[in-house]
């Protein structure tokens, strides 16, 4: 099914009598398996407003990113969250649609310090399991107007309802990015060394130690900015320091974002989001392979086929969900962090009123 | 403004729960003496009040969630209050109903720099937070106006701004974890130091929530190290639409200033003769701040300088010293004094796209002439959210019913071109009435779900937010 516009959307899900497996680019097949109906975004596709002048998106939710990106850079302007492109990780074909980054919260290095999908998302308009067309946030950047579920649907994954429009607040593009580089520290010393740029004035948006020992802090902005803060900062860290910019910059940072460390290689993947300081302790009572991104914040590692990371770590504070597994291990090992029970409660009254028969990506979450 | 009849059995009931609040609080944290519970009859939107039946001050988690089960059991709906300067009327209570105070909350339980967070309780003022952690060189990012004052339950409670938010968020963008009394007495952990929500982010559905969903005792934030220093120009011009272009030219520049504030010219008067900032008499007026070294902060300005110079401002001056810069933001911040010493005042909160700005204004302008009352207009020029100050006469009979229509038709032009009734303050009872203007029964019916979930016998603030007829089966 590919509906062509909201309404044709809403019969779809008006009509449907058994559960729908909602898809923009089929790029991000994360979550408990499940069978059902394909419902595809990609119907609902293009760009209803952009005004530069006052950094505002609005498209339709089955629009391909990569045409909205080559739009907004255009204007010298671009996502502010860096969204993450799970293709490589995961493999497989198929274009990433916007409605998709959001299902998923898709958030790269940047986060840190632009924030998460979530924070740049200012309204959404969606289908709700009941078939009812929804319309929260908006497009203006503050908007306390009601409850704030454009936050809700973002990293919803399409459980709750299905996102028809999209609208984000912006950010312009920097003149330039420079990457220091240190090698050789422990996952401890860089966890320590990230969180004291991090701590510094000198605006830090990316903070990542890589599985091959290197450790890489990113500026941004006008270059004179640019050059002045990395000498600011590398003095301030007594690090002997090597610098890298423009294009080669850029591609370290695609590389942190898509985990391209562990693309094409057996085993399966996990992300656990942790308070920074507790990343090194817990990426190696893990075992296996690590990239710290966010400081520390974000852990991906890479374990062997069909391992019960959680069983491994025991309580820790934070959560861990399974990226990318076999069917059979997503079936046996619930690839998101269960809940405690008042929060599952919470959850669970939620899922039923919004998908009240249950027919939206059912269980994928669970 | 209309609020729900107290319910009888309630009122009934009066002694035997203020005598049950008793066993479970320390004697003198439960108010009902009639002369000090009007103490909390209203919040910062003064023109309503209504005593409460008690009000309550614990001094734990604990203790907010055995008032919480105490009025859960009885049937007593509860009014969530930060420190009670809300606009909107959110701390407003009802004749049968509770005030839950945070007040005695203010402790900061934990302090981590290298994960940049801080986690307080609740009660603590916003300025108080970065109080805490400034002199080791950082800060609490959201600034609302009465940052002197406010509390963090009520920031989180309201998603609060403030004049940085284009650079740094709101609330939402800033808090990353809490603790939540739910009505029925039970304590959750939403969220903590990490960055993310493992499930669905109900941390994103509590903030902004307006007390309706359950009671924030702790609430961990992200705190960020102070830039190097920061510096605002002012310049003047001789059109709202000259104003308006020159904000957009600087934000297409890929400068991102930390606030664009916009004062219209009866707001500059106002505050000249109020503060005597020394603003130019001019149609116009915007403050933009950079942030960064000093060298930096020399090339934004020169970028911006030559951008405003192409709109051929009648002013444009750079703050040369800490003195200057003073004296650029004077005239902002007490433009909400000026407005209280000419008369009273009513104070808006509508976010409008920013390309609208000059037809905006100019719609204000007309309906002003329309009311026979004045307005003045100061404005996050950067986000688009405007603060129309409506001046009326408090003891003139119709005066504030006429202000509150205007405002109506304020709120209503900013949902009609594209914006939203209220960007930082909150709904309350001041707007919400309002709220089908901006959204349809199935999008009221779709938040109201959310309380169903959290709150499903709606005790908590349950006169807020939703129009009582579409909330009315609701709170039966």
């Amino acid at each position: 099914m590919r509906p062509e516009n909201e309404q044709d959307l809403v019969d779809v899900v008006r009509g449907a009598t058994g559960p729908l497996m909602v898809r923009g680019g089929g790029t991000r097949g994360i979550g408990r398996p499940g069978a059902g109906a394909v419902l595809e975004t990609g119907g609902l596709s293009g760009v209803h407003l952009y005004e530069p002048g006052a950094l505002t998106l609005v498209a339709g939710a089955g629009t391909p990113l990569v045409e909205v990106e080559a739009m907004l850079a255009a204007e010298g302007q671009r996502l502010p969250f860096e969204p993450m492109d799970h293709r490589g990780l995961l493999g497989g074909p198929g274009e990433p649609t916007l409605g998709g980054m959001v299902a998923a919260n898709a958030s790269g290095p940047r986060r840190v310090q632009a924030g998460a999908c979530r924070d740049s998302l200012i309204g959404v308009r969606f289908v709700d399991g009941t078939g009812a067309l929804v319309k929260n946030g908006g497009r203006v950047m503050k908007n306390v107007t009601g409850y704030d579920l454009v936050k809700l649907m973002a990293g919803s994954w399409g459980t709750l309802g299905v996102l028809s429009a999209v609208s984000f607040k912006l950010l312009p593009r920097p003149e330039t990015s420079t990457t220091l580089l240190v090698g050789g520290l422990g996952a401890e010393q860089a966890v320590a060394l990230m969180a004291a740029a991090l701590g510094s004035p000198w605006e830090v948006t990316g903070a990542a130690h890589l599985p091959d020992g290197r450790t890489a802090l990113r500026i941004e902005g006008f270059a004179a900015s640019v050059a002045y803060r990395a000498g600011a900062l590398s003095q301030f860290l007594k690090q002997d320091m090597t610098r890298i910019e423009g294009g080669a910059s850029d591609d370290l940072w695609r590389a942190v974002r898509d985990v391209a460390a562990f693309h094409g290689r057996p085993g399966d993947v996990w992300r656990l989001s942790v308070k920074p300081s507790d990343a090194p302790a817990l990426a190696a009572r893990a075992g296996g392979e690590a990239l710290f991104d966010w400081g520390g914040g974000l852990v991906w590692l890479l374990l062997a086929e069909g391992t019960d990371l959680r069983a491994r770590l025991g309580a820790f504070a934070g959560h861990a969900t399974l990226i990318r597994g076999s069917v059979e291990t997503r079936r046996r090992i619930a690839p998101f962090q269960p809940e405690v029970p008042a929060i599952a409660a919470l959850t669970r009254g939620l899922r039923a009123r919004f998908d009240p028969r249950g027919i939206l990506n059912p269980g994928l979450m669970d | 403004m209309q609020m729900p009849e107290p319910d009888p059995d309630v009122l009934a009931r009066r002694a035997r729960i203020v005598a049950r609040l008793r066993d479970a609080l320390p004697a003198e944290a439960v108010i009902d003496d009639p002369a000090e519970t009007r103490a909390y009859e209203c919040d910062g939107l003064t023109a309503y009040r209504c005593p409460p039946l008690a009000a309550v001050l614990p001094s734990s988690t604990a203790e907010v969630s055995a008032v919480l089960r105490i009025c859960h059991d009885e049937g007593v709906p509860v009014v969530p209050r930060g420190s009670g300067t809300s606009l909107a009327g959110g701390a407003l209570p009802t004749a049968d109903s509770v005030i839950l105070g945070v007040a005695r909350l203010r402790a900061v339980l934990e302090t981590d720099y290298a994960n940049r967070f801080i986690r307080v309780q609740s009660g603590r003022t916003n300025l108080s937070v970065t109080g805490a952690v400034e002199s080791d060189g950082f800060f609490y990012a959201p600034d609302p106006s009465s940052q002197l004052a406010c509390a963090i339950a009520g920031n989180i409670a309201m998603n609060s701004g403030g004049a940085h938010c284009l650079k740094y968020g709101v609330t939402t963008n800033n808090l990353l974890g809490v603790t939540l009394v739910q009505m029925d007495g039970t304590v959750v952990e939403i969220g903590g130091a990490h960055m993310d929500s493992g499930g669905l982010d109900l941390l994103g559905l509590i903030c902004g929530s307006e007390g309706q969903l359950g009671v924030v005792t702790e609430a961990t934030l992200r705190i960020l190290p102070k830039p190097e220093g920061a510096r605002p120009v002012l310049i003047g011009f001789d059109a709202n639409a000259v104003a308006g272009a020159c904000v957009s030219d600087i934000i297409k520049a890929g400068i991102l200033p930390v606030a664009i504030e916009f004062m219209d010219r009866p707001c500059i008067r106002a505050t000249e003769a109020f503060a005597k900032p020394g603003y130019p008499d001019c149609e116009a007026l915007l403050i933009v701040e950079v942030e960064g070294s000093d060298a930096e902060i020399d090339a934004q300005l020169a970028l911006i300088r030559q951008i405003a110079l192409r709109h051929n401002p009648v002013e444009f001056r750079e703050s040369g010293s800490e003195e200057e810069s003073k004296k650029i933001w004077l005239g902002r911040k007490s433009a909400f004094g000026a407005m209280g010493q000419i008369n009273d005042y009513m104070c808006l909160d509508g976010t409008i796209p920013v390309s609208e700005l000059p037809h905006v204004l100019d719609r204000i302008g007309e309906m002003s002439k329309v009311y026979g009352l004045d307005v003045a207009n100061v404005f996050h020029a950067g986000d688009g959210n405007m603060h129309p100050l409506i001046l009326f006469d408090a003891n003139k009979p119709g005066d504030l019913e006429r202000c509150e229509a205007f405002g109506a038709e304020i709120l209503k032009l900013c949902v009609e071109v594209g914006g939203c009734l209220t960007g930082e303050h909150g709904v309350g009872i001041e707007k919400r009435d309002l709220m089908t203007v901006q959204f349809t029964q199935v999008d009221l019916e779709a938040q109201m779900r959310v309380k169903d979930v959290f709150d499903p016998g709606w005790l908590l603030n349950p006169a807020k937010v939703f129009p009582l007829e579409i909330s009315a089966t609701r709170r039966l």
